[in-house]
């Protein structure tokens, strides 16, 4: 059983939410927050950013040999997802019977990541979903 | 007295045929789908629990509410499967909603109506100006023993109900809201055991049936009201026939029960399903449509409401993701293997 950390219960917002950040001088936003603008550098106005969570696949994957982690998920389909928002951001796309390709449209769902053995922690996070 | 301000609901995609179950027990199908009246239910996918419908059904519930998440004052999760023993569900919601900090949370469990006592606790909580918007979830992904009846019915889904009191953005008043509870040992289960036991077929007397037609005859006598006065009537659906009888005992007919009658065809989502019948009719009804709603939990409770549609529920109405649209949307069905590896029962070593 893993022992969480002061940084996961940090995370969680941001694994829930897709809480970003905007570098509010030059308009860019990120996922995962940054502490400083790619763009601006020492002129970077950094703000939390809420992304909506639609978006569009751009490349995805099949797993089809998993890390132990998710052993029992396989096959399973992660992916790059460029939000409507900005970003591109990583993360599982649910296989609901919709069509995983280049160009499908996704929203964020909320799911189970994971589950640390019969008496760990369950780990929440978005996951991508074809609409 | 408060009112409905917004409502969203989530099922799982996945579905499980009552022939299915049947095969593998050598049960007879036909007699299962006609004595219970249901023909599938709704699975859980692996990545799902009673959690996460939850907030996918609170997310809903803001959209169409239309209101900022910080200004929801308490948030509480009904259920008979919280992932946690210990670790509050309504814990989870907070966040992944956005409430901020500022909120009221708590767990409930009531067997099935742990939702509809959710909502009277925000009535409450709004009326007494305690708070601006509260939060009611009904949420479960119940299982059922393999090879009991059970396994054919219990089902998972959730619905989420918030309360105000904005005259401006009420969709539906409720007007009145009573419960009937008793000591009934109808149907339990212990900490620690993974399957519910109920006193068997012989449950629906002194359980279900007690409960919601007193809850229901308790309702009339306060509010002056009769079954020809409601447009529509939800009752709690452990299986389709169970609320059918309910509302012909009371006097109501096959129309009024139709649009809020899930069970069926999703099964039976034990803290979802008057909430999820709820919603399904809020989802057709029109201002000025009156609405019964008796939830059941055993125990055993039922609470019951007398719900008035307000004008403001067209203006909102394009916000809703209809629970008929989610009973259609990319339905899946799996095969008894797939319906044990959704539910963690079998795992690779
Ligand atoms: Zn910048």
């Amino acid at each position: 059983m893993e022992k969480p950390s002061a940084s996961l219960w940090r995370k969680i917002k941001a694994r829930y939410n897709l809480i970003g950040n905007e570098c509010k001088n030059c308009g860019t936003r990120y996922f995962p927050p940054r502490i400083v603008c790619r763009k601006c550098g020492r002129k970077s106005k950094m703000s939390d950013f809420k992304f909506n969570g639609d978006g569009e696949i751009v490349s995805f994957t099949k797993i089809s040999v998993p890390p132990d982690t998710f052993k029992d998920e396989a096959p399973y389909f992660v992916g790059v997802v460029k939000l409507a928002e900005g970003p591109q951001v990583e993360g599982h796309i649910i296989d609901n019977g919709g069509k995983i390709a280049i160009g499908t449209k996704v929203r964020a769902a909320f799911r189970k990541m994971y589950v640390d053995g019969d008496e760990g922690l369950i780990y929440y996070h978005y996951k991508f979903e074809p609409v | 007295m408060a009112g409905i301000v917004g409502y969203g609901a989530h099922l799982p995609i996945y579905r499980i045929k009552v022939e299915e179950i049947a095969k593998v027990w050598n049960d007879d199908a036909s007699a299962i789908k006609n004595g219970l009246n249901i023909s599938e239910k709704t699975v859980p996918g692996r990545d799902e629990d009673a959690a996460t419908i939850a907030v996918e059904a609170a997310r809903r519930a803001v959209k169409h509410a239309g209101i900022p998440a910080t200004q929801i004052g308490a948030v509480y999760v009904g259920s008979e499967s919280h992932p946690y023993a210990v670790k509050p569900t309504a814990t989870i919601v907070m966040e992944a909603i956005g409430t901020g900090n500022n909120v009221m949370c708590a767990d409930l469990e009531f067997a099935c109506k742990a939702g509809t006592a959710g909502i009277q606790m925000a009535i409450g909580l709004v009326d007494s100006n305690m708070i601006k918007y509260g939060m009611s979830i009904g949420s479960d992904t119940s299982q059922g023993r393999p090879g009991d009846a059970l396994e054919y019915t219990a089902s998972a889904g959730g619905a989420a109900f918030i309360v105000g009191k904005e005259k401006n953005e009420i969709i539906a008043n409720i007007l009145k809201t009573i419960s009937y509870t008793s000591d009934t040992p109808d149907f339990w289960r212990r900490e620690g055991a993974s399957f519910p036991t109920h006193s068997g077929r012989f449950t629906g007397e002194p359980g279900y049936f007690r409960h919601v037609i007193n809850a229901s005859k308790l309702l009339f006598e306060e509010t002056g009201m009769k079954p020809s006065d409601f447009k529509y009537a939800v009752f709690h659906q452990p299986n389709g026939k169970f609320p059918t009888n309910a509302a012909k005992q009371l006097g109501f007919s096959e129309n009024q029960i139709k649009p809020g009658l899930l069970t069926p065809i999703i099964g039976n989502t034990y803290s979802g399903s008057s909430m999820l019948g709820l919603a399904a009719t809020l989802d057709v009804a029109k201002a000025g449509d009156m609405i019964l709603v008796t939830s059941f939990g055993s125990g055993a409770g039922s609470d019951s409401f007398a719900i008035e549609v307000t004008e403001n529920t067209d203006g909102k109405r394009k916000r809703i993701v209809p629970v008929s649209a989610l009973i259609e949307k990319d339905r899946k069905y799996i095969d008894y293997s797939t319906y044990l590896k959704n539910r963690g029962s079998i795992m690779k070593t």
